[in-house]
């Protein structure tokens, strides 16, 4: 993942340690030509800007992001309580923003969410779990390096499982995480996709997706450690 | 733009993908497809592509013959028997007018709409159909009304022929897993060359479509090894035909409905009536279920077909068979359709025995009793006292016992159903019109 831009600098030691303990890189500029000179060639992935610290200053770089041929979002703003009035008229400067003393929590929230909408970022771009890779930026998924042809749903299915391995869900829960609560075929729907997974995943690799009696299902082995068997990242 | 065709978009770039086939199906279960290329694809989901519907059988009256395929995003799969080269794949369409209202000559739209009174009910309906099928020998040029020969009987392949034929029928179900069809048994049957697939229920259009998938790749893989495969539903006299045993079940949420623990069978009063509904209007739906002048030559005595309407549990001469399903088993209990061939339409079928067991519910219809004995050794007398009644014994039967069903004019739409008689009929005259090989036989010399 790109950087996030941070203002000013140097960064609020309580931002840099929130970003840097949630996984987010970052780099801090004193002023928006300082912010083009350290730019990444892919550019910055959002901006995190402190208008409690230097009001004016922020709203100058907020703007000059904001007006650049590609306008750089997402753009959280971090404001003191009794700046609130100041965001009058200033709405297209920002895409959310944290009333400071800000918490972690919410600062982390405020971002995932951010970035949700947006589209980019922290979004890990493969989920990979032994022989198993996705690409979810290519909604491509392979196995020993040979592709599986997936229909749009049990590629769903297989994202949902294997970004959360080792983890029981309920045909239930899977259905309105996958499907969506809109469906009507019910839970009957999630035992035909996952037999169609493991049919495709070929008679090696169908018990990647565990039924637990009774319950529902389990992606991949319980005594699973993280770093060994499977690794999302950037 | 919808994450799913988004999903396909990508895909298609991905994989390099070089056509897309758009897959529909024509009145009477027929495949039919286009090609198009990946530049055109986007455009295509978002508005569909046009085409000249009177092209098709069934599908149009010429004055207002421009249709759209839609694709339907969900069903997008590469196909990997096509063997070497690009990678082609293909979607299934729904067919809509150009206003964008479905279009009445579409099969699938039929199933949509049964389905849809299901749901209204409160229900999901379930389908796992069991595949026969022959294999046989390619011919040379079109057929000429000479038997064809199995190919694990007689010199053609001489001593590999039952390797051939289950070499086949393995790398036909590894494809089909493949591309997601999880295949329950496959075997052979008991006639020489015949083989069975059965698939794993799912819900009942993806199943159509899955059938349709089914037949196709079982003649491409055929066909690849120069030989033909056929679910033509009598291609042997003296053995047994081709039936699409169709298992059904109805969901109401995560309960099978069909399931009462109470019951001494297991069987819900839905179960008993939706099977009450399907005996009533089985003469009406026998058309649809069995659709060929051949068809009729399957539903005879002495080869496990139905001929009789009638109900058991451990009977397959009767039309409705319970299967009997393991304590505690609730989700597996079941009910089989027996009179359908490999060679129906699955779309119209479907709908038509959902339809005929939706009314049953409805109306409460009352289920006779189970056929005790085995129905062929009833005298004709025994089978009138017992009430029980015969399937249509041809095509021309069934198609008067059809065009008199309101049941069957609601369930295919005034437009298939009209155009359905008509060419049912016209398939009879050209049939009553042959002077057969039997006839040629028994008269020639002694007439």
């Amino acid at each position: 993942m790109e950087p996030l831009l941070l203002f000013p600098e140097p960064a609020p030691p309580p931002l840099a340690q929130a970003l840097d303990l949630s996984g987010y890189p970052w780099k801090a500029a004193v002023s928006i030509e300082a912010a083009d000179r350290i730019e990444p060639d892919d550019g910055w992935s959002g901006a995190i800007v402190c208008a409690d610290i230097d009001p004016d200053g922020a709203f100058a770089l907020c703007r000059s992001l904001r007006k650049r041929d590609l306008p750089l979002e997402p753009l959280l703003l971090l404001v003191a309580g009794s700046q609130l009035g100041e965001l009058e008229l200033r709405e297209d400067l920002f895409d959310d923003f944290c009333v400071t003393p800000w918490q972690g929590q919410e600062l982390e929230a405020r971002l995932a969410h951010l970035f949700w909408r947006t589209g980019r970022g922290t979004r890990p771009d493969l989920v990979e779990y032994g022989p198993l890779v996705l690409n979810l930026e290519t909604y491509q998924a392979a196995l020993s390096g040979r592709p599986l042809d997936l229909t749009y749903m049990e590629y769903e299915l297989l994202r949902f499982l294997a970004g959360h391995p080792a983890k029981v869900f309920t045909r239930e829960t899977l259905l309105s995480r996958v499907w969506g609560y809109e469906y009507y075929g019910g839970a009957r729907t999630v035992d035909v996709h996952v037999r169609r997974l493991r049919a495709k995943l070929g008679e090696e690799h169908a018990h990647l997706i565990q039924t637990v009696r009774s319950v529902g299902y389990r992606f991949g082995q319980v005594a699973w450690h993280p770093g060994v068997a499977q690794r999302t990242g950037t | 733009m919808e994450r799913q065709q988004d999903y396909v978009l990508r895909t298609v770039e991905e994989r390099g993908v070089r056509f897309v086939q758009m897959w529909f199906t024509d009145v009477l279960g027929t495949p039919k497809s286009f090609q198009i290329t990946p530049a055109e694809l986007e455009n295509a989901m978002q508005e569909g592509m046009t085409f000249d519907g009177s092209t098709i059988d069934g599908f149009s009256r010429v004055q207002e013959s421009d249709v759209l395929a839609m694709p339907d995003a969900k069903t997008f799969q590469l196909l990997p028997y096509l063997g070497g080269g690009p990678p082609v794949a293909r979607v299934v369409c729904d067919v809509v007018n150009l206003d964008g209202s479905p279009f009445e000559g579409d099969p699938r739209q039929v199933l949509r709409r049964a389905l849809e009174r299901a749901r209204e009910l409160g229900f999901s309906f379930f389908v796992a159909p069991e595949l026969e099928y022959f294999y046989f020998a390619q011919m040379s040029g079109e057929p000429d009304g000479v038997a064809p020969i199995p190919l694990d009987r007689g010199s053609y392949f001489d001593l590999t022929t039952n390797d051939v034929a289950s070499e086949l029928r393995r790398q036909t179900v590894l494809t089909l897993e493949d591309m997601g069809i999880p295949v329950e048994y496959s075997q052979h049957e008991d006639a020489p060359s015949q083989h069975e697939i059965d698939l794993r229920y799912t819900d009942a259009l993806t199943m159509a479509d899955t059938v349709m998938t089914v037949r196709m790749v079982v003649k491409e893989i055929a066909a690849q090894h120069q030989v033909m495969a056929t679910f033509m539903p009598k291609p042997l006299f003296g053995v047994q035909g081709s039936g699409m045993h169709t298992h059904m079940s109805l969901f109401d949420g995560d309960n099978n409905a069909f399931y009462d623990d109470s019951d001494e069978y297991n069987l819900s009063p839905v179960a008993r009536h939706f099977i009450a509904g399907v005996l009533t209007h089985a003469t009406e739906l026998t058309a649809v279920t069995n659709q060929w002048v051949n068809s009729y030559k399957r539903l005879i005595v002495g080869y496990e077909a139905p001929v009789y309407i009638s109900w058991a549990r451990n009977n397959r001469s009767a039309l409705v068979r319970v299967p009997p399903t393991k304590r505690g088993k609730r989700d597996s209990t079941r009910i089989e359709y027996r009179a359908p061939d490999s060679a129906a339409n699955p779309y119209l079928t479907f709908a038509a025995v959902l339809s005929a067991g939706l009314i049953g519910i409805e109306k409460a219809y009352e289920l006779p009793a189970e056929a005790a004995a085995n129905l062929y050794e009833l005298s004709p007398a025994q089978r009138l006292a017992e009430g029980i009644h015969a399937l249509p014994g041809s095509l021309s039967e069934a198609v008067d016992a059809m065009e008199r069903s309101e049941l069957m004019a609601e369930v295919l739409g005034e437009h298939v159903f009209e155009w359905f008689v008509r060419n049912k009929r016209a398939e009879w005259a050209d049939y009553k019109a042959e002077v057969t090989a039997f006839e040629l036989r028994r008269y020639l010399t002694s007439l």
